[in-house]
């Protein structure tokens, strides 16, 4: 049987050397994934917003066209804005990458199913909605390759990048970011913009 | 606002780019109204302007939540019915202290022929309120200019999300029925 990748391994392995990537991170656990593999300024964990994940990703690789912006959500963060995907797919953002980590379950409500467990293929979806590449993580090589496209430079893609990690069910420790979101607003635009700019 | 020669006032929709401009606005978020059809071509042909196409209506709040993060400013156009999507995405921007402004055409508001605009368009100002979004209003052209002038000032100076409804005397209330012959 093949080992299921872990997500904090996962994580912990797409963020190791972050470089100037700017990372947004779903709420729930994908949150706390992000906090586990080391708080950062350019960070941006949420704590509601949910289904708005990829499209503040979007907004942000608009803004900042050359550099490399990351969403770490989870499935049920992705399956409510799904109509996110349609408007990434025709935007084209090539800066951009999601990265849904599907354990197949509502994490922080109690581990109920979602629909990616009974079929729902959220590549096949991501396909259809036009992302230049749309991928299935499964194994330690696809993380790899998944790894080396995220920090692929400028237009190395003609649009945004769409993976879905298939990751295990099992319950983690508690990471938590800090709570406050205009502090963790604040600390990214300052780090990213200089205090100058973001607090004018 | 009265052109010189004739009483018929300046639309709303060309000083409204100017203030855009002025604002040095980047991304245009939308999801579209017949009464923003005339704004919307502006941007569109804007080289200044990226006008983002929405499926609906939240995206837009989260979208220029992740814009402002980046450095850039934007704004959110919308019909009032749009309103009742966005209501929890709206935490984001009352959280995390995000200026956002959303320019709203009202539908279900003076005139109305369609029933089924009435509840959201009724309830449009009360939701905004209840989540933390200050509204303002317009009735006239030159009213909906002056409240989009101070809006952008105060959204992004104070950061907090501001609505601007555009009231159906403005926009004028549609009929399918005439529209059709």
């Amino acid at each position: 049987m093949k080992k299921i990748l872990q997500r904090r391994e996962v994580v912990n392995f797409l963020l190791h050397q972050r470089d100037d990537l700017l990372v947004v991170a779903g709420l729930g656990a994908p949150a706390w994934d992000i906090t586990a593999a080391g708080d950062h300024p350019l960070s941006f964990p949420l704590w509601g917003a949910m289904g708005g994940a990829a499209m503040i990703g979007l907004g942000l690789a608009m803004a900042q066209p050359k550099r490399n912006v990351l969403v770490v959500t989870g499935d049920g963060e992705m399956l409510m804005g799904l109509g996110s995907l349609a408007v990434i797919g025709a935007h084209k953002p090539a800066n951009l990458s999601i990265v849904v980590l599907d354990n197949e379950h509502y994490g922080e409500t109690g581990m109920q199913k979602t629909v990616t467990g009974l079929g729902v293929d959220l590549v096949g979806m991501a396909k259809s909605a036009g992302l230049a590449q749309s991928m299935l993580v499964a194994n330690k090589t696809d993380l790899e390759n998944l790894r080396n496209e995220i920090y692929k430079k400028g237009k190395a893609r003609s649009g945004a990048l769409f993976a879905q990690v298939k990751v295990g069910s099992e319950k983690l420790p508690l990471v938590l970011p800090p709570r406050d979101g205009v502090y963790l607003k604040n600390r990214f635009r300052i780090e990213l913009l200089g205090s100058e700019k973001a607090l004018a | 606002m009265k052109n010189s020669n004739q009483s018929k006032p300046t639309h709303w929709s060309e000083p409204v780019h100017s203030l855009l401009r002025e604002h040095q606005i980047k991304q245009v978020a939308m999801v579209p109204d017949a009464g923003h059809a005339n704004l919307i071509r502006l941007c569109e042909a804007d080289k200044k302007m990226k006008v983002v196409r929405l499926t609906s209506e939240e995206q837009g709040v989260s979208l220029l939540g992740g814009a402002w993060l980046g450095g850039e400013k934007g704004i959110l156009l919308m019909q009032s019915s749009g309103v009742g999507n966005c209501i929890n995405m709206l935490s984001l921007s009352t959280s995390c202290q995000m200026p956002l402004v959303i320019l709203i055409t009202m539908r279900g508001d003076h005139g109305e022929f369609n029933p089924s605009q009435v509840p959201m368009g009724n309830a449009t100002e009360t939701v905004l309120s209840a989540m933390g979004v200050l509204v303002r209003r317009g009735d006239t052209h030159e009213a909906v200019v002056e409240e989009v002038a101070g809006a952008l000032h105060m959204a992004f100076n104070t950061s907090r999300p501001i609505a601007v409804l555009i009231g159906q005397k403005v926009t004028g209330a549609k009929d399918f029925r005439k529209l059709t012959h």
